[in-house]
């Protein structure tokens, strides 16, 4: 029972409390860049959860299986960088190859992943918070939901505001900052949660 | 100032990095260290110069090998070399400097994707001679550096009340603003003000176009007419409108 306790409280605290990009800062330059509408905003976060899930389970087999036996554990970052990196590329490969629906609707967003420093901080934290394998893909898909429902949510009230009136010197990215602050004053409130 | 200085010396270099194209306030790179560890003003300094350091190292190296690496493979190859100066990075400031280590915490590996460092690695180091190459990374990191300290200084001042830990007395702190939602209004005020500056210059630029262009000849002895009737016309030289006096009617 405490486990499963112990499991929810991760998923919890990964998705909504300590949100990706809204606590934590990971992640800014997709939520910003590919968040102008729902319909893509949405496919992102598909493949973000993808990836991640995939990269912490992978970072983390390498992790306890390569660099631990080896006393070498200094090198995760450019261990795991190297990993996320050839892994997107696999996924990319195997998804055309074999899946080419889900392809077609994920491929854009593939090679923009490797940029995103949500992946490479998942894995980190995993390393840093002692998590098993499959702890850390829970943390991670949970950690990745977190981001898509920011993202989400962000495309959606920009698709609303697009043609309000705003001041000249607020239009663009200033807009989007500030309805970002005020996502992030909104998710500070899922705190009472835990 | 950026004609006087000859290109890729290191003098021209700095300017560059802290001003002309100041990663932050300008190309608006580097993003989530920005908004992440400006809570104070001391801790943006601090990841500022952290990468700075690596900034300049892997430019040096990837300067020095851009003959020897394959076309195909920089990028790889690029980010482990960023990879390895981090962690090498990341171990001296754990062992001298725990107090900075703690502050900045999981923000030190992730240097390793922070765009302005593959983002110069790619644009100036792997085509550009050594000594440049690092200059260039010096001046870019001190710009980071600048932008870091500024924005988390702001922070410091309004959510803790403080300036590098020196307490203002009489005021009182809006806490917000050292939280997550105060570095997203801070952003939001530095890309609005900069808005403001391109607007500006976007419409000087407008009303440049509008205006006939000065000829450069006497005006008296002109024969089109049409340049006078506006009152006045753009000159080229001084970058300045000039208001032409109105002949006696």
């Amino acid at each position: 029972m405490d486990s499963v306790k112990e499991l929810f409280v991760i998923l919890v605290g990964s998705s909504l409390v300590s949100n990706v990009v809204l606590s934590q800062f990971l992640g800014l330059c997709p939520f910003l860049g590919v968040s102008k509408k729902i319909k893509t905003a949405a496919g992102m976060g598909t493949a973000v959860v993808f990836v991640i899930t995939l990269a912490s389970g992978v970072a983390g087999l390498i992790y306890k299986f390569v660099l631990q036996p080896f006393g070498i554990e200094y090198l995760q970052t450019i261990v795991f960088i190297l990993v996320i990196a050839a892994l997107v590329q696999f996924v990319e490969m195997f998804l055309r190859k074999c899946m080419k629906s889900l392809y077609e609707s994920l491929g854009v967003y593939l090679p923009l992943i490797t940029t995103n420093c949500a992946v490479l901080g998942v894995a980190l934290t995993n390393v840093q918070k002692e998590y098993g394998i499959l702890t850390g893909m829970l943390n991670g898909f949970a950690t990745a939901a977190g981001f898509t429902i920011a993202i989400v949510i962000l495309a959606g009230l920009r698709e609303k505001m697009e043609h309000n009136d705003v001041p000249e010197a607020f239009k663009g990215m200033p807009t989007v900052l500030l309805t970002a602050g005020l996502m992030a004053i909104a998710f500070c409130g899922f705190a009472g949660l835990l | 100032m950026s004609k006087i200085l000859k290109q890729d010396t290191a003098l021209e270099r700095l300017y560059n990095g802290l001003i002309k194209e100041n990663p932050t306030f300008v190309l608006m790179l580097g993003m989530c260290p920005t908004l992440a560890v400006t809570t104070s003003a001391i801790n943006g300094l601090g990841m500022g110069l952290t990468t700075t350091a690596v900034l300049m190292l892997s430019n040096l190296i990837i300067s020095c090998m851009r003959k020897i690496i394959p076309g195909r493979v920089r990028i790889p190859a690029f980010i482990v070399i960023i990879a390895t100066f981090v962690t090498v990075i990341q171990l001296l400031l754990e062992a001298y400097i725990p107090f900075l280590n703690k502050a900045l915490g999981m923000y030190i590996p992730l240097i390793v994707v922070n765009c302005i460092i593959l983002g110069r690695a790619e644009s100036y180091a792997s085509s550009h001679k050594p000594i440049a190459s690092f200059f260039d990374g010096l001046g870019m990191g001190l710009g980071f550096s600048f932008a870091l300290t500024c924005i988390g200084a702001v922070r410091e001042v309004l959510g803790s009340g403080s300036v590098f830990g020196f307490a203002i007395p009489g005021f009182t702190p809006i806490r917000i603003f050292a939280q997550a939602p105060g570095a997203f209004f801070v952003l939001a005020a530095l890309s609005a003000t900069q808005n403001v500056l391109k607007n500006r210059v976007k419409k000087a630029n407008a009303k440049k176009d509008e205006l006939p262009k000065g000829c450069g000849q006497d005006c008296a002895a002109c024969g089109v007419s049409g340049c006078s009737s506006h009152g006045k016309f753009y000159d080229e030289k001084a970058l300045d409108f000039i208001e032409l006096e109105e002949e006696g009617k």
